[in-house]
């Protein structure tokens, strides 16, 4: 057996360590952003989207779908990421990651990618559920997946990179709470931007996540707050923002090691 | 023969400005079972974890099995298991899924009837599909045994395995790890109980404060560094030792019941002087007309040597 190159076993070895932690609360993981979403919906799609117009030509319990689904992923990816490496740096099973034969980069592929396949199957379920109280059609599947994966990935990529530089739990918390839920709602999720005074619309055009809705939104409704091309480049240009990160990380002896 | 870890040079000053190691240099035999001793923090931890890829050195290179531990370090890490000091495992998981993950993480390929074997061999087969959270302390030290011998490590390290063991776990621990040797693995391990070293180890290396003072084999250092002693016990006590036997390095013990003699087992003689050995001595006795009833003999403990090299910090023991 070959003791060099690629360490095939280990990143899948993560990977179903990662994704068995999700299928063991597994009726959790689908019951809850069932539930989630179904208030959303109550809330937002019927009593307050009733009296709301159509936004963009789409009624707006429909127009709600992609920002919530985004709202989730970027959470659940943010969450699940940062949890994942940092739970063994504070229980100290972490011992057994640096001691093995797997390179940083096989280890983010292993943690990354379970919280990306975790947080693309919240968005599946929580497209489903809408399904149910309000019509939503996907014009563009092609578009909707790729800024699906594109985001989950970046920001299961940002997770880890919390996971890494935080020294407690308070830490794994701030960023995502202080940070990105607002961005979040401040970003287009229950609204368009263009409904905002002038003023405001430029400020929320330096939201990055808006770009990410917005991209997202046009792949189902073909209504955008910014033209898609631009949101596909931003959300690519986060994703090579967090790759130069962890490149840098690994670089500069990240906080793993003593 | 080329040794299958070879340290050296390797220093170790942690963030803090503490320098837990200062130069060590140290071959680990191919097949030997080796005992790192040492006082609380003297820096065997912080040995093995650099070996283990888990600290990063300040200074120094090591090479295990022909392999830099930083250059090449996946095939160095493929052949070394690492069982460490402190208690840290998984809740969540079940047992056997815990021991599967470590298998895969040093890239082996699945293989449930070893992980089987494992299991079975630390008496864990049993509790395979238990959350290890409900599992008790012993119980969970088994597992990690189980998880570093799960991907068949050529190289083992075991950081105080025995710590807070019980009884019959320790004498399964070192049945295992005589049967590990046997199949040709590579074992080091710490432990404070010097008499585990002194009956499992074949070489004996004593590290103090971040230096390694005495590497030598068990059965040299004890014949180097050991004395003997010889007790007699007297038919009639004694309230003196007699002048005629002043310039032995004899005492009085048990309230002038019992005569020591304690003696060097290799000091050779002064040229000129009287031999000091033990028919000497009892010729001697006989001389004197001192009886005695019964005699013993006994030869100091590892842990007694051991005490005394690391209390005796000043001096260079051989
Ligand atoms: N992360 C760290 N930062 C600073 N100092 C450290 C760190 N880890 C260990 N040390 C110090 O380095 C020294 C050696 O520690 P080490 O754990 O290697 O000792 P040890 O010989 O294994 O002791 P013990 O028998 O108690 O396990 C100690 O003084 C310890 O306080
Ligand atoms: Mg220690």
């Amino acid at each position: 057996m070959s003791d060099v190159g690629f360490n095939r076993q280990g990143v899948w070895a993560i990977y179903r360590f990662e994704m068995a932690r999700f299928v063991r609360t597994l009726l959790q993981s689908i019951v809850t952003p069932v539930i989630t979403t179904s208030l959303y919906f109550v809330v937002f799609g019927s009593a307050i989207g009733s009296r709301m117009s159509r936004v963009g030509g789409v009624p707006y319990g429909a127009f709600i779908v992609p920002g919530l689904i985004m709202l989730s992923i970027l959470t659940a990816s943010i969450s699940n990421a940062s949890f994942g490496i940092y739970f063994p740096k504070f229980t100290g099973t972490i011992y057994e990651l640096l001691s093995a034969p797997i390179s940083f980069v096989e280890m983010i592929l292993g943690y990354v990618g379970a919280a990306a396949t975790k947080s693309i199957s919240l968005g599946l379920i929580i497209l489903a559920t809408a399904t149910a109280f309000v019509p939503v059609e996907v014009r563009h599947p092609f578009f909707m997946i790729a800024f699906l994966l594109l985001t989950a990935v970046t920001f299961s990529l940002f997770g880890f990179v919390i996971g890494v530089w935080a020294k407690g739990f308070e830490q794994l918390q701030l960023i995502p709470m202080l940070v990105v839920t607002p961005l979040t709602f401040l970003g287009g999720a229950f609204y368009s931007i263009d409904m905002l005074p002038a003023r405001w619309r430029t400020l929320a055009l330096f939201n990055p996540v808006v770009y990410l809705i917005s991209g997202f939104r046009w792949s189902f409704y073909e209504t955008a707050d910014v033209g898609v091309g631009l949101s596909l480049a931003m959300t690519s240009g986060f994703l090579l923002v967090l790759l130069l990160v962890v490149g840098w990380m690994f670089k500069s002896g990240y906080r793993l090691k003593n | 023969m080329t040794p299958i870890i070879a340290i050296s040079g390797l220093t170790k000053t942690y963030a803090s400005g503490f320098q837990a190691l200062k130069k060590v240099d140290l071959e680990i035999q191919k097949g030997e079972i080796f005992a790192l001793l040492g006082p609380n923090g003297a820096g065997k931890t912080t040995l093995i974890n650099i070996v283990c890829g888990i600290v990063t050195p300040s200074s120094g290179t090591v090479v295990a099995d022909g392999h830099d531990i930083v250059r090449d370090y996946r095939s160095a890490r493929f052949k070394i298991g690492l069982v460490p000091q402190e208690l840290t495992t998984d809740a969540f998981e079940t047992v056997r899924a815990t021991v599967t993950f470590s298998r895969g993480l040093f890239r082996r390929a699945p293989d449930p009837a070893h992980i089987e074997k494992v299991l079975r061999e630390l008496s864990l087969w049993d509790k395979r599909e238990t959350r290890i959270m409900n599992l008790s302390g012993g119980m969970k030290r088994r597992v990690m045994i189980a998880k570093a011998l799960s991907h068949e490590p050529e190289i083992l390290f075991l950081d105080e395995p025995t710590a807070g063991v019980d009884v019959e776990l320790r004498r399964d621990m070192w049945a295992l790890v005589r049967q590990l040797r046997e199949s040709g693995v590579t074992i080091i391990l710490t432990t404070h109980y010097i008499d585990e070293a002194e009956e499992m180890a074949d070489r004996i290396g004593i590290i103090s404060k971040g230096e390694l003072i005495v590497v030598e084999e068990k059965a040299k250092l004890m014949q180097k560094l050991g004395k003997r002693q010889l007790t007699l016990n007297l038919q009639e006590p004694m309230a003196a030792l007699p002048p005629a036997l002043a310039g032995w390095p004899l005492a009085l013990t048990a309230n002038g019941n019992q005569l020591q003699y304690t003696f060097d087992a290799h000091a050779a003689p002064a040229p000129g002087a009287a031999p000091q050995d033990i028919p000497s001595l009892l010729h001697r006795l006989g001389e004197l007309q001192i009886g005695f009833k019964d005699l013993s003999t006994s030869q100091s403990s590892l842990e007694e040597i051991f005490v005394s090299l690391v209390s005796d910090r000043g001096g260079t023991p051989a």
